[in-house]
């Protein structure tokens, strides 16, 4: 029973939606502490730079290249939701939502290439 | 979600596509030598264009980000109505003010 019930949860397109809703989530905790991190120049630049430079930690380049993918991969997925929602639909959404997720990935790699 | 955050949600979304292209652009460019304080704040401080882009970015994404924590906290936690409404104002408004406080940090000479 609980086989079936989640036999959903194997489609391609589910795991789009729970990336998009996951992705979206994480930007909206990620987002205050960014402001926060930015609105340090208020006080001065010496201050942003100083902290600029406690984020040069492998851990937090880490977090950063995982934060590009996430935002990617949402910019992605909610194209192609407003798509479906405004156009005529179109076959081959699993493999549209595959490309999106390949297309995240490939960005996440090249900011990886860019700050290691 | 009724219809009217249903529209603001998609109305911010579709606002949002090209600026988080650009943004992701401005990212990828500003970690070229690796990020100094020095030098994004040369590009922004004074400048009125970044002041409308970043501006626009975070009054359409306090608007967008607070519709969808409201769908997921209605979705996902017991929390009635009343308190989901008042969680994702409350959050908006957080994300508003910190966002558009950050903008002034960095443009304001």
């Amino acid at each position: 029973m609980i086989g079936r019930a989640a036999k959903h949860r194997d489609s391609a397109l589910w795991i789009a939606a729970m990336v998009h809703r996951v992705s979206g989530l994480a930007l909206a905790i990620f987002l205050p502490l960014h402001f926060l991190a930015l609105g340090l120049a208020l006080e001065s630049e010496a201050r942003l730079e100083s902290f600029l430079r406690w984020s040069d930690q492998p851990l937090v380049k880490a977090a950063e290249i995982a934060l590009v993918f996430l935002f990617t991969a949402h910019l992605l997925g909610g194209l192609r939701i407003l798509v479906i929602e405004n156009f005529d639909w179109r076959d081959g959404q699993k493999q549209l939502a595959t490309l999106a997720a390949a297309l995240s990935a490939i960005v996440a790699f090249a900011f990886l290439v860019r700050v290691f | 979600m009724n219809v009217r955050l249903y529209l603001w949600q998609r109305a911010t979304a579709a606002v949002m596509a090209p600026l988080v292209v650009v943004h992701i652009a401005v990212i990828f460019y500003a970690t070229r030598h690796g990020m100094s304080a020095a030098d994004i704040l040369s590009r922004t401080r004074g400048s009125i264009a970044w002041a409308a882009f970043y501006g626009l970015f975070v009054s359409a994404v306090s608007i967008h980000a607070s519709i969808g924590v409201r769908n997921v906290l209605s979705e996902w936690t017991p929390l009635n109505e009343r308190s989901v409404d008042a969680c994702a104002v409350f959050f908006g408004l957080v994300l508003a003010v910190l966002g558009l406080r950050a903008v002034a940090a960095v443009v304001l000479p």
